[in-house]
């Protein structure tokens, strides 16, 4: 029988520019700070999870020892795009689930430096880009959205209002990179990317790191219950075969597919949680995944957030750390910050956004090609 | 004068005839596939697929109105999803078309057109390239 895994810990750094510092550098600070918040060394750890995207195949979690203690420990680097983060969270709770260790180190960390919001350039021959079609980010998310609105009417005006909620949001949370109110108007009027994405509903290119320290349910008992979070699912989902997905990556089957999954595994449905951290990679998505991940019924997200029920204080808040779009997406460090969000909340320690009364709650996150990580994380009642 | 390269390895330049796009459509489940494999994405049959000459007619699904891209691509222009007659999508540039979602209607009926790409590679060769077109 094999145990629950606990967050015993978790932090991160704020979002922003750090030209001045090394990408192990950003993950052993968000590191260390998640060993102080659980109350344990490194000497502690069995293992360390690291997810970095942009720097995979240059032993970022070796790097990050290095950095804060060398201790000989099993280190498994992850990469799985936007989901890198996330990934490697799941493999920690994996290990301890299959009974390998009591307590390992999750760390997310991304410099993006001067990497750009449109994605990977073109192959041999000639550049195809503008050509046929575009392969840029903006235009991808831009087309899934399209695909909302030819089934169900869905507005650019809709769109451009999860952009408004989730810079609203972000001006209660310091982590955030930025803190600005971004009025409809601002939005709708900003510099069209890919229509129907202006750039205000572009996520925001950022360094960044996230960490969390995973116990089994006997050591986290050992250590103390006290602000510990269960993990009560933890799932990852491909994208399985659709008609178009080859041409038009398919975001939304194995979201569905992964939610699926984790509110079996959390003996959950979506009406039981308290807040949702979604991958607002784009406007566009966030509409998407309120309907995925069940939030509402298919063909109203228009109208959840027309109805202002996804903001902090509506019937499910989504996003209430500003979301990719205002907090900042630095892709390896996305999955797990958004975890020390939801975790942050279920402790009541969230400040000014906390949600009330906060038991249950979401994460999200999608890695185009794709992979879907979901977790669920749970309150302990003390 | 040399035969121009095809700019995606699905487009296919006989010696005789016009180009056309390749696909591949599965013996037992029937999805289409554009370019070549031997194994199912859908149902992962081996060696069930046969090689297929898709249409030049299809309908719009999905589109953006691109506006910001890498440096020295010409914006805007429409990237549409199209679904082609009797199976396959394929994504290019929907041309003859005002760049305003007001006037680009989902469904469209649309059909390729070929065309000398106005890129060449380093070596200075020409390639051969597709667009939509709205049908008439
Ligand atoms: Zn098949």
């Amino acid at each position: 029988m094999s145990e629950n895994v606990y967050i015993i810990g978790t932090d991160m750094i704020r979002f922003g520019r750090y030209p001045e510092k090394s990408v192990p550098r950003l993950g052993a600070d968000a590191a260390l700070a998640a060993l102080d918040d659980a109350g344990v060394g490194l000497r502690d750890m069995q293992a360390l999870y690291c997810g970095n995207l942009l720097q995979a195949g240059a032993m970022v979690g070796q790097r990050v020892l290095q950095e804060i203690g060398q201790t000989g420990i099993p280190v498994v680097n992850t990469a799985n795009a936007c989901a890198t983060g996330a990934t490697a969270l799941r493999e920690g709770w994996t290990a301890i689930r299959a009974g390998l260790y009591d307590l390992v180190l999750v760390v997310g960390v991304e410099q993006m430096g001067k990497a750009g919001l449109l994605g990977g350039g073109g192959s041999k021959g000639i550049s195809t880009e503008g050509l046929l079609g575009s392969g840029t980010m903006p235009a991808i998310f831009a087309e899934a959205g399209m695909e909302h609105a030819r089934k169900y009417g869905t507005t650019f005006e809709q769109f451009a209002k999860v952009s408004v909620k989730n810079h609203h949001h972000s001006t209660r949370n310091p982590k955030s990179m930025y803190q600005k109110e971004t009025p409809l108007e601002d939005v709708m009027g900003a510099e069209m990317i890919s229509y129907p994405n202006t750039k205000l509903m572009c996520s925001v290119n950022v360094d960044g790191a996230a960490a969390a320290v995973l116990a089994s349910e006997s050591k986290a008992r050992e250590l103390g219950l006290g602000r510990a979070v269960k993990i009560s699912a933890s799932i990852l989902t491909s994208d399985p075969y659709t008609a178009r997905d080859l041409t038009m990556p398919d975001i939304n089957t194995c979201t569905r597919l992964a939610a699926k999954q984790a509110y079996e595994m959390a003996g959950v449905g979506p009406n039981d949680l308290d807040l949702v951290e979604l991958h607002d990679c784009f406007a566009t998505a966030e509409i998407l995944h309120y309907e995925n991940l069940g939030l509402c019924a298919d063909g109203e997200a228009g109208k959840l957030i027309d109805e202002r029920q996804t903001y902090y204080d509506g019937r499910i808040p989504v996003n209430v750390s500003g979301g990719l779009l205002s907090k900042g997406h630095p892709l390896g460090a996305t999955g797990v910050a958004n975890v020390y969000e939801v975790a942050t909340h279920l402790r009541g320690e969230a400040g000014e956004r906390q949600v009330a009364g906060a038991k249950v709650g979401l994460t999200h996150v999608i890695g185009l090609g794709s992979a879907c990580a979901i977790h669920i994380l749970e309150r302990v009642a003390v | 004068m040399p035969k121009p390269l095809p700019i995606v390895p699905y487009l296919k330049i006989p010696d005789e005839g016009d180009p056309y796009l390749e696909g591949h459509r599965c013996l037992d489940c029937r999805a289409v596939f554009l370019g070549e494999r031997s194994v199912c994405a859908n149902c992962s049959a081996r060696d069930r697929l046969e090689a297929v000459r898709l249409s030049n007619h299809g309908e719009l699904y999905v589109y953006s109105i691109t506006h910001r891209s890498f440096p020295g691509v010409e914006t805007p222009y429409v990237g549409a999803i199209v679904d082609l007659e009797g199976g396959g999508t394929v994504k290019g540039n929907l041309i003859h078309i005002d760049p305003d979602p007001e006037k680009i209607p989902l469904g469209l009926p649309v059909e390729l057109t070929y065309q000398i790409a106005p890129r060449k590679d380093a070596e200075g060769n020409e390639y051969l390239m597709y667009y939509f077109q709205p049908r008439t």
